[in-house]
Formats: C-alpha cells, structure tokens, sequence
C-alpha cells in the first residue's frame, strides 16, 4: 500500500509542507534577533577596524565614541543631512537599489564590480580630545571571487596610512579566500601606504612580500589559493580611494584641518 | 520496555560501535572544526541533536514512507532539522555560527545522520531511534572533543581560550607546533585514537579483503608469461 502513486505523492507533499513550515516559522520567528546580532557585528568590526574594540565593555557604549557624518561622492564634502535620513539608520548599501539615490558606475571605472554606487556615504571619525582626526573609518567592496566583500578600513589622520581593515560580510571558500578574516593577515594591514604620487599603489601581491623590497609598505602579502580574492581586494582598494570613491574626501578632510 | 536496550543504544557507540573511529564516519567535519574546543563543543551539540531528532522524527514515520523515496524524505527531514539549528546558532551564539560557516549546513550530508536513519531509524520505534541518535551523536562528539583537546593544547597552548601552556611568543617556554593547527592533523590523531581503541579492543580489527601472496622471486615467471 505504501507505494502506491497515491500515497507516495501524498507522503511526498505532506513532509514537504510540514518540513516547509517549520523552517519558515524558526526563520521569520528568529530574524529580529539574527539582525541585532548582525548589527552588533558589524559595529564590532568597525571597532576593530581602528583598533579600538575592547571586549569588556558594551559594543553600543564603545560605538558612541565614534563621529559619524556623511560624505557626497560627486563632490566630496561633508554634508550634515540627508534627505530624511537618520544617520544612525542610514543604509548605504539598501540606497544602491534606489536609482535616484545611486549612480551607476561607468563600467570602464568599476574594477571592484559594485555596479551601483551611493551619492551619499556614511563613514566615521575617531577624533583625539583636541578635537583633532585621529582615525577616520570608510566602508568598502569589492567583488571577490564568490560574491562581493563587505568591509571597513580605517585611515590615519595622515589620509594615507592604513590603520587596519576588516570585513564583516563575504563569500569566499573557508580556508582559502575566507582567510581574509585570518587575524594573522589582517595584522598585515596597519602601517601600508595607500598613496604613491598620487596614485593608489597598496595591492595584494601573490606570494609574500620579500622583506628588502623597495615597495614593502605599498604590497601586501596574497592568501594561498585565493588569487581571485585577494585580486578582488586590490581592486576594492583602487576604486574607493580613486576619484571616484574617498580622494575627494581626503583633500577636503586635508583642507579643513 | 527493557532498560538494558535503551542503555545498549546510547553507550555501545561511545567506544564499542564508535561511528568514527569504527565506521569511519563523519570524518569531514572532524577535520574542519577541531582546531578550537568550543567551536567543537557547539559542533557537537548541533550534530547529536541533529542525529536525536532526525531519528526520533524519521522512525515515528517509518511505517509510511514509501520506499521508491525514502532516501528523499530522510534528507528532507535531516535538512530541515539543520537549517533549524543553524538559525538557532544565528539568533544565539552569532561568534560561533560565523567560525562554523558553512560547516553547520554540512550537517545534512554527515554520513553518521544519514546512515543512523537508514540503518536504524527506518526499521525501531521512536524513543529507542532517539536515543540510538543520541549515543551515536556522543560518541561522534567524544572523539570530536578528544582531537580538539589536542589540538588546541598543544597548537595554540590554550584550552577553550585559556592559557594553559604559555607560548614563546607571549613570554612563556612552549614552542606552539602549527602542524596542530591545520586540518591534516586530525587525520593522525583520528588514526592514533583507532589505533588505541583497536589495540585495546582487537574485535574491531578488520580483516583484510585479500590475502597477501608470499613475496618470491621464482624464476619460473617467463617473458610470455608477463606478457613483454
């Protein structure tokens, strides 16, 4: 009787749907909570990004410590506000769906495959007690291998050197390209230069960096068997401190200092 | 009900019937997340619930499924139990789903689940199938935890997080040995603990499929012979 046409394909629809259900409802039920913890998360690496994460003490407490303003892209000022946003709320990355609130980037320009950028950025300020920059915190992406990596990278007041880099959302194989989030690699980052006459020469090198190298602190070591992804990094680095991504910002920043 | 099977059921896969190191099951994730004892620990929790409930769930139905798709309906039932478990590690503990990644959904193809319901599940009742669940989950999770120990001692000096040896690097006398670390390295602890538990119970040695021929150089092996 069990194998039956009948009984099969009422077993079959029966288990879907009670299967279907369940995970669906632990989904929905669970999303507030998995979206708080996503925040956390990420305001977390934003902390760590600029070295500044102290595990004892509350992630929202430590995140009040950081400025955070706004910056247009087309012209690289500094805006106080924006439309109807809330800064706290402001979602860079939801606004790239909206066509009036982001630009396409001309394909010639996207090495990092972003497709759509936001007219308007969100970024932060650690500033010293003189009121003066101490580190200034930028979201980036860029496509890796599998999917685009969602990070932050902090800049010290000089606009040029790296302070630290993390990201908090990627897809990259585990053990390979996932390395990025190897604590080892990442203490690679604090010190490397940005900027050469201009022009933005930090890269991920494939293999490791000779230590006697003319050009030590513009090339980062590559992650074994992930040239794709650490490819996918140096682009990120050159489009969002291009013309296009931050220069503008640093000059500005530069100027009001 | 006759307490001695349930007991049977829930300790003989501790060491006598180990998935593990018997069967050689389950190996992958034994692999992947063994270099930190509570990543492991977690590991372990979220596999022998897994096996428990996918049992339990799959023997109450047994007498239904239709046999042209019961490997279907074991798997459908298996990824559902996971991808609970897996949002449940989201909302709950955010820090060891993201160590976990994807080792959480390679839940649903860990031969020790699938095999325990087919072999097990598909012709017990319920309670005795969990509990079959449960014991292979533990004796998974025995192993797991065993390698992690190891592992973590000896390759980062710490067990779940705390120092136990003090490492060169921080001040301390113990050279870390990195080989530890990598994933390769569970393979010979795996071995060793087979090893060990063969040598202790000989009734788990295999027997060997073919016999090896005597080693001779007789010379009567002519050129036509080997075909030249």
């Amino acid at each position: 009787m069990n194998d039956s046409i009948t009984k099969t394909l009422a077993v079959a629809f029966t288990i879907c749907l009670v299967c279907s259900l369940v995970v669906s409802y632990t989904a929905v039920g669970l999303r507030d909570l998995q979206n708080e913890n996503k925040l956390n998360d990420e305001r977390k690496k934003i902390l760590q990004s600029a070295n500044m994460y102290d595990a004892d003490l509350t992630i929202a407490s430590q995140f009040e410590k950081l400025e955070m303003r706004y910056v247009d892209f087309t012209t690289g000022k500094i805006i106080d506000s924006y439309n109807n946003f809330s800064i706290d709320t402001y979602n860079q990355i939801a606004t790239t769906r909206d066509p009036l609130l982001s630009s396409k980037v001309p394909t010639s320009d996207d090495i990092a495959i972003i497709k759509n950028r936001e007219n308007v950025g969100k970024f932060f300020i650690l500033r010293n007690k003189d009121n003066s920059i101490d580190k200034i915190i930028l979201p980036v992406r860029g496509y890796g291998l599998w999917g685009t990596l969602f990070g932050y990278i902090s800049i010290e007041e000089d606009f040029n050197t790296v302070a630290g880099l993390e990201f908090y959302d990627h897809k990259e194989t585990p053990g390979l390209g996932a390395e990025v989030d190897n604590p080892k690699w990442k203490a690679l980052w604090p010190g490397k230069q940005l900027y050469k006459n201009n022009i933005v020469s930090l890269e991920v090198i494939k293999g490791k960096v000779p230590v006697d190298d003319k050009n030590l602190d513009y090339k980062v070591d590559g992650l074994s068997g992930a040239t794709l992804t650490s490819r996918g990094v140096t682009n990120m680095l050159k489009y969002w401190f291009s013309d296009s991504g931050y220069a503008n910002l640093f000059s500005e920043l530069e100027y009001e200092s | 009900m006759n307490l001695n099977k349930y007991k049977d059921v829930l300790v003989k896969p501790l060491i006598d019937e180990n998935p593990i190191t018997l069967q050689i099951l389950g190996i992958c994730s034994a692999l992947a997340v063994t270099n930190n004892l509570s990543v492991t620990m977690v590991m372990c929790v979220a596999l022998t619930s897994v096996v428990a409930f996918s049992n339990l769930f799959i023997s109450i139905i047994r007498n239904h499924i239709p046999s042209s798709i019961r490997i279907i309906v074991q798997m459908t039932i298996i990824a559902s139990l996971v991808i609970v478990v897996d949002e449940l590690l989201k909302a709950y503990d955010y820090e060891t789903s993201k160590k976990l990644s994807v080792f959480v959904g390679l839940i649903i193809t860990n031969c020790i689940v699938m095999g325990r319901a087919e072999a097990f599940a598909m012709k017990e009742k319920p309670l005795l199938s969990f509990f079959d669940g449960l014991g292979n989950g533990l004796g998974y999770s025995v192993i797991l935890i065993g390698v992690a120990a190891i592992r973590e001692l000896f390759g980062a000096g710490t067990l779940f997080g705390y120092e136990i040896l003090p490492l060169v690097s921080n001040g301390g006398w113990y050279m870390a040995n990195n080989l530890l670390l990598l994933p390769p390295s569970s393979f010979i602890i795996i071995g060793l603990f087979i090893w060990a538990i063969r040598s202790y119970k000989p009734a788990q040695i295999e027997e060997d499929d073919f016999a090896l021929s005597k080693h001779s150089t007789s010379p009567d092996l002519t050129k036509r012979e080997l075909n030249v």
